[in-house]
């Protein structure tokens, strides 16, 4: 088994594959009266985060207290960062304390990477500045494979600030790995040039969401990272989401058996309409529910052997 | 990179055989009849499989249970990967699967059914899992072979074959469901091979 995940470049088919089967059985627990297993006992699991973040800092502290690990949640505000400690000697604290694995936030890309040889534990990362977020490009794998049954193949297309986006960098990466085809859709200014090549060549652009909607088998909704809204990446919120938001009329234009993603924390009525995030075919809370399932799976295989 | 599971066999055809595949028939008929024996008819009654090779095996009981007395007795898999002693030991393991029969084990006869009975380290991690998923009224043990060496105070209720063996020699049990066609239990490594 790896002993890091800080891309999902880390990851072959073969280990994705053992991480989304073992999501599975770790989904089968959370309807037992005792969501609790013994595995990781006595290990401690530190969530350092750096940025805002509710859902996936919650979502590893709960997949870490299910399988019995100490948690320890550093959050940046309040701490000696504040006072100006620089990541090294926070790393080498956490080290003192005797950290098995690291769950890291970070707002600069490749923090993980830098943090991952500061320490012996393992290093998951939970989101480095717009590099990428693998556990997020994990859990949504593991709901397009409960919901369709499969990856090898599918259709997924990814909708809206890529150039931003560390969730799209993740998902393209392990999608491709796992045989799905991926398009990425957006206005031209959140697309960088030669994106598709540098991470995977069987990946496609497209700015035109409504051509590509009749074929896709997965359409996963960015947000619209309102922070970005002075950096005239389009002319205004109204253009945006007349052209690339997820409304009604086009989700209908969705095969049948589509379903509709999105990371959260969504923005209702600008990338996706409150009609559509709530439609059967949203898969938005699934997401988070399994959010944890997948997170238990990573912090079993990094930590539950030798 | 391949994740074997931690129990696949290395080779076949090497070794003592000390079950063959009709033994090996009529000792599943002989648990059968056995647990039926002892819980009266086998009602409230619950086969557990422990995977890989208990599964099936509790499968087999539950169908000779069956084709004796018409009782349906459902049958599940309780994977332990996750309840081990010894995970820190080795390599990260696969999972196995877990299928809680419907209706539960709360308030049941359950029956752990697994090849061999050998630290009996397996079957303590069972009885933590099983907690974990109910209260059953009693929890019985039938294993296939029980090789001995105990290191925890753990006995079978039913045991097909007893087997004196060294701690140098391996016990490969192979059932046709996972083992591709072939029943049949042998002695290998130590003077055996």
């Amino acid at each position: 088994m790896i002993k890091h995940l800080r891309s999902a470049a880390d990851l072959d088919a073969d280990t994705a594959i053992l991480i989304l089967d073992t999501a599975a059985e770790m989904a089968a627990l959370a309807g037992r009266e005792v969501k609790k297993l013994p595995t990781l006992r006595g290990r401690t699991v530190v969530n350092l985060f750096y940025e805002d973040s509710t859902r996936t800092r919650i979502s590893f502290e709960a997949a870490a207290k299910r399988l019995s690990a100490d948690v320890i949640n550093f959050s940046a505000k309040g701490s000696s960062v504040s006072k100006g400690e620089s990541l090294k000697d926070t790393a080498l604290t956490l080290q003192a304390m005797g950290a098995d694995a690291v769950v890291i936030r970070h707002p600069a890309s490749g923090a993980p990477h830098r943090l991952s040889s500061w320490i012996d534990g393992s290093v998951i990362n939970a989101g480095d500045g717009t590099h990428e977020h693998p556990t997020q490009a994990l859990l949504d794998a593991y709901t397009m494979r409960s919901r369709l049954g499969r990856l090898d193949g599918l259709n997924v297309t990814i909708v809206g600030d890529v150039l931003h986006s560390r969730v799209a960098r993740s998902n393209v990466l392990l999608l491709s790995t796992l045989g799905a085809k991926v398009t990425l859709v957006g206005p031209p200014t959140l697309i960088p040039v030669d994106i598709a090549a540098a991470l995977s060549p069987g990946t496609k652009v497209s700015y035109d969401l409504d051509s590509v909607l009749p074929d896709a088998d997965v359409v996963m909704m960015l947000r619209v990272q309102t922070e970005r809204m002075q950096d005239s990446y389009f002319p205004s919120a109204r253009e945006y989401s007349r052209r690339y938001g997820l409304d009604l009329p086009r989700m209908r234009k969705l095969p049948e058996h589509a379903i509709v993603m999105h990371p959260g924390p969504m923005n209702r009525g600008m990338e996706i309409a409150p009609e559509v995030a709530d439609s059967p075919r949203s898969t938005i809370v699934e997401q988070v529910a399994n959010g944890v399932s997948a997170r238990m799976a990573v912090l079993y295989l990094l930590l539950g052997g030798k | 990179m391949a994740y074997p599971r931690a129990d696949a066999h290395q080779g076949t055809g090497r070794g003592k055989t000390v079950l063959t595949a009709s033994d090996l028939q009529r000792v599943v008929d002989r648990i059968a009849h056995q647990i039926l024996e002892k819980t009266s008819g086998a009602t409230g009654t619950v086969l557990l499989g422990i995977p890989t090779r208990g599964v099936p095996l509790a499968r087999r009981l539950a169908t000779r249970i069956h084709a004796f007395e018409h009782i349906d007795v459902p049958v599940g898999a309780l994977d332990i990967t996750l309840y081990r002693d010894d995970l820190r030991l080795h390599a990260t393991r696969a999972l196995g699967k877990t299928e809680v029969p419907p209706g539960g084990i709360d308030g049941r006869r359950v029956v752990l059914v697994d090849d061999v009975l050998f630290s009996g380290r397996t079957v303590r991690a069972a009885l933590d899992a099983l907690n974990d998923i109910g209260r059953p009224s009693s929890v019985q043990l039938a294993v296939l072979v029980d090789r001995g060496h105990r290191e925890l105070p753990i006995r079978a209720d039913y045991v097909g074959k007893n087997i004196p063996t060294a701690l140098t020699e391996s016990v490969r049990v192979s059932l046709a469901e996972v083992d591709g066609g072939v029943d049949e239990v042998k002695l290998t490594g130590g003077d055996a091979s």
